[in-house]
């Protein structure tokens, strides 16, 4: 009953907020992300002490097909709801400079999109996991067309329609795979699919199924197009609510959904798969060297970051299991710092073009701080949680085969060749007409780094509890993947 | 039966009222009259029962769709009222004819003989000419009346050809007979024959691919209101007979047509997409969009020896509910700005911001985004499809169901990125009880679909 609770306060606090007006919205907005961050935490205890036993709520809700609105909270599930609880206030917070637009809509929005993806991570029925994937869609849609920042609308539109109709495209396949699946199996439940036996051939088909939805929203390399100018046109909160949380539905997705339902058609692929994730991670960062534009070069790091968290899923090996779960938590975190920090320089300077920018630093102090802690995060220096999560998912990669390895393994220089040459240039040099006015951070924004800081270091330093939490959910989808 | 006979009977009083100058009166006893009536309905509900030596015959199946048909037979009477407004003295026959087409839509749902399934449809379409034609000063009204008139009577004809082979062949126009002689008789080439017949007159009932020409312009021509009323009541009632027709007694042909039906419904539901995305007119795009949603529905009967009904059912109420609620905004846009074009609806996310989110939920629902009533629709009948084997169908209306996501957002899109000077739009309360309704059903059956899909 508790979880039904935690999955409903976004939504009843979406249309609390919608009521109270564009002035109050956004204070009714963040209690009620706070609010839901704190029922997300009385659910820590059993997972503190490494429980197996999910804790589990289901209901009937459609007879024929029989679909049940059954939830399910594990290790794996509880750090993605974690971190959605987390982030989302976080999010709404770093919007309270800004004078925001029919502030009513969008903070609902922006509640509505979270009950959309606490419902993915909870649902433990495919069916409903499904509608809450399509739910998840609609309000980041709008809050990407509707408050976009950029001059040009047409091109926002154009942008945001592609990412519109690319990821319902990849779910459409998706729904054909949970029928295919209902016709076998005659239940949507996850336990039943679990159990489904499946010939080769069937599963190869539902391989591609799933996968084309799954590998759309992460974004796996060659189904990656729609993603950089959606995160360059969309306002800042919904790059972050998209980078930060959205994509981890699609590592989700692979991991709970597409690895312990057809193993033997994932067997089959997985060759290809790693080829593409790797070369959507050497990809990536070679474009983003070569960016100008500041959230443009964030949405490339970001794609490559995703491609070597996929290679990890995908070389089901325990290790590869931890380090993308680990990964796609510190990311979350990290990829929100970078992109806040984008919002506050595309605040002050007006631009985003890094070859306008220099010598932030000598002006913002505090701000350069903060910055390169973010920026050391997410080139995966040693105590910082992303180092954890991609050295795992090296190893595992390694494990898989020992050339691809040294592949992806280039992602760490390339990785620290373009975050610090974007640093040096942004933050680093001579102060010029743009900055010399940059004003340094106020204790709002400060808040919102020492968050973001606080779980790097924690996360870094002490992995270990994170990773004791989701370890006997990890170690039940590596058996059925390997079955 | 009493459904049927009620309402052609209201339909004559809606004609007596104009002799006895009651003009004032009619709309809401039509409608009184109307919600009656569909309380009779619900009332027949688990009788099985034939009259008139099985003439008409009353079942769950023929209970639930007129049920479904005397709803939408409503909504569109009460949008009438304000419709017509110009033109105060016609209005009891405006009423009349809507309610005679109700009748014919009746009887499409609920014959248990051929006779009867002829005398429905005609009466049906005989109406919706006069509908399609009432504005008789504007040049594309009567071209839409003459149209629809000319290629309507053409695809009766061959429809009366087939039933008259059949006749032939069997010696009955009763639905019960003409089965017991398939199970009986290995059908003859005139047999299948006939029943090809009737299926081409069906199609282009339906206005499925390559029958499908006359459905745009007489569309567009007709007065919106007539046009939400072929797209929905008639529409449906098409295909309902359709469905019954053939899983009563045609079962046995349908092998001999798959291949026709499937590659009718990829052509349906592809032209219908495909033309649908370079329209700037909303009634034009709503026009192709409703040959796609026949492109979807034929799936279903092209399934239908896996007993298919609930699916039809299903499909068919969201998207008469769907098409209502964006139909009657489009009558309200276009009253005020007087243009039926997808610019006119700019700005309506700023200036009316319920109407707007209505509009957005129809379209949702239309393209068949979870958690609205299109979606269940969509999911009963591909997964009956795949049930019934027709995988690689499927993948196609799957791609077909993206690509209208396309041209249902382009509205979304004009309604909340682009502005306009048009001033504040005025809403009639009958208006805004329509549509409140409509997305009420719509939302309650998204997200309780077992309310309706297992009735059958």
């Amino acid at each position: 009953m508790l979880l039904i609770i935690l999955l409903f306060l976004p939504l009843v606090f979406a249309l609390f907020t919608y009521l109270s007006g564009d002035r109050y919205a956004k204070y009714v907005a963040l209690a009620g992300g706070a609010a839901t961050f704190v029922a997300c935490i009385l659910f820590k205890r059993p997972f503190m002490q490494g429980g197996l036993n999910p804790i589990t709520y289901a209901h009937a809700w459609i007879t024929n097909p029989a679909i049940s609105f059954s939830l399910s909270l594990d290790g794996l599930s509880f750090m993605l709801v974690a971190l959605t609880t987390f982030l989302v206030p976080l999010i709404i917070f770093t919007t309270y400079r800004k004078e925001i637009d029919n502030a009513k809509s969008f903070f609902s929005l922006v509640l509505l999109m979270e009950f959309g993806l606490l419902g993915v991570f909870l649902a433990s029925d495919g069916f409903l996991f499904y509608v809450f994937w399509e739910l998840a869609l609609i309000p980041i849609y709008f809050i990407a067309l509707l408050w976009g920042e950029n001059q040009d609308a047409a091109f926002r539109q154009r942008a945001i329609f592609k990412f519109f109709v690319y990821t319902l495209a990849g779910s459409l396949f998706m729904l054909l795979g949970f029928i295919y699946l209902y016709q076998h199996v005659g239940s949507f439940s996850i336990s039943a699919l679990y159990g489904s036996a499946l010939s080769d051939n069937e599963q190869s088909i539902l391989f591609w199924a799933f996968f084309l939805a799954f590998a759309i929203k992460i974004p796996v390399f060659p189904f990656h197009t729609w993603q950089p100018d959606t995160y360059k046109e969309s306002p800042s909160a919904g790059t972050m609510l998209l980078a930060g949380i959205m994509l981890k539905m699609g590592i989700y997705g692979l991991l709970r959904w597409l690895l312990p339902i057809a193993p033997h058609g994932v067997a089959l692929w997985t060759p290809l798969v790693l080829v593409f994730a790797v070369i959507g991670v050497i990809y990536g960062s070679v474009i983003a060297i070569k960016q100008d534009d500041l959230k443009k070069l964030l949405a490339y790091s970001s794609f490559a970051h995703v491609g070597l968290i996929t290679a990890g899923v995908f070389t089901l090996t325990r290790e590869g299991f931890q380090g993308a779960a680990v990964q796609m938590f510190a990311h979350g975190f990290n990829v929100v710092g970078l992109f806040f920090a984008a919002e506050i320089i595309l605040q002050r300077t007006g631009t985003l073009s890094i070859s306008q920018l220099g010598g932030i630093r000598n002006v913002a102090p505090k701000f350069a701080a903060c910055f390169i802690l973010v920026v050391l995060a997410s080139v995966a220096l040693p105590t910082t949680n992303a180092f954890i999560g991609e050295f795992l998912l090296l190893y595992g990669v390694y494990e898989y085969n020992t050339w691809l390895a040294a592949i992806a393994g280039l992602t760490i220089i390339l990785g620290a060749v373009y975050m610090l040459r974007m640093y040096q240039l942004v933050m680093l040099g001579e102060t010029n007409s743009l900055t010399a006015s940059f004003e340094d951070l106020n204790w709002k924004e400060m808040l919102v780094f020492v968050f973001i800081t606080i779980a790097i270091f924690e996360f870094g330093l002490a992995p270990k509890m994170m990773m004791n939490m989701m370890q006997p959910s990890l170690d039940l989808i590596l058996n059925y993947s390997l079955r | 039966m009493n459904t049927l006979i009620y309402t052609s009977a209201l339909g004559l009083l809606c004609m007596l009222a104009e002799m006895a100058n009651l003009r004032k009166l009619i709309l809401p006893i039509a409608v009184l009259g109307l919600c009656v009536i569909f309380g009779f309905n619900v009332a027949d509900w688990g009788k099985n029962a034939g009259f008139y030596h099985n003439m008409v015959v009353i079942d769950n199946y023929s209970v639930a769709f007129s049920g479904l048909l005397l709803l939408l037979g409503i909504f569109i009477t009460l949008l009438a009222g304000n419709f017509y407004k110009n033109e105060e003295s016609k209005i009891s026959d405006y009423l009349a004819i809507i309610i005679f087409t109700l009748s014919g839509a009746l009887a499409l749902v609920s014959f248990g003989n051929m006779a009867m399934f002829f005398l429905g449809i005609e009466v049906l379409s005989i109406s919706l000419y006069i509908l399609a034609g009432s504005k008789k000063k504007e040049l594309r009204s009567n071209e839409a009346g003459m149209k629809y008139f000319l290629m309507g009577s053409f695809a009766s004809g061959i429809l009366l050809f087939g039933i008259a082979l059949i006749y032939g062949e069997t010696g009955s126009f009763d639905l019960g007979q003409i089965a017991a002689y398939t199970a009986a008789v290995h059908p003859s080439v005139l047999f299948t024959l006939g029943v090809g017949m009737i299926l081409v007159g069906m199609l282009f009932k339906v206005s499925a691919a390559p029958f499908h020409f006359w459905a745009p312009d007489v569309y567009e021509g007709s007065p919106t209101l007539t046009t939400a009323f072929m797209a929905t009541v008639a529409k449906i009632a098409a295909f309902a007979a359709f469905y019954r027709l053939f899983s009563s007694c045609f079962i046995v042909s349908i092998p001999s047509y798959a291949w026709v039906l499937s590659a009718v419904a990829v052509l349906t539901i592809i032209i219908g997409n495909f033309t649908a995305l370079n329209q700037d007119s909303f009634k034009r795009m709503l026009a192709f969009s409703g040959i796609s949603h026949a492109g979807y529905l034929l799936l279903g009967i092209l399934s239908l020896y896996g007993n298919t009904a609930n699916a039809v059912f299903f499909y068919s109420v969201a998207y008469g509910i769907s098409s209502i609620a964006a139909f009657s905004i489009a009558i309200v846009v276009a009253q005020n700005t007087g243009s039926e074009k997808i610019e006119a609806f700019n700005g309506l996310g700023k200036k009316k911001p319920m109407l707007a989110a209505a509009l957005t939920i129809a379209m949702l629902s239309m393209a068949g985004i979870p958690p609205f009533a299109g979606f269940f629709g969509k999911y009963f009948i591909f997964s009956e499809a795949i049930r019934n084997g027709h995988l690689g169908l499927t993948i196609v209306a799957v791609i077909n169901s993206i690509v209208g996501v396309y041209y249902y957002m382009k509205v979304v899109l004009a309604m909340y990125t682009k502005d306009s000077n048009e001033p504040v739009i005025k809403l009639k309360p009958a208006y805004s009880l329509v549509i409140a309704v409509c997305v009420a059903l719509i939302l309650l059956l998204g997200i309780f679909p077992s309310l309706l899909s297992n009735l059958l």
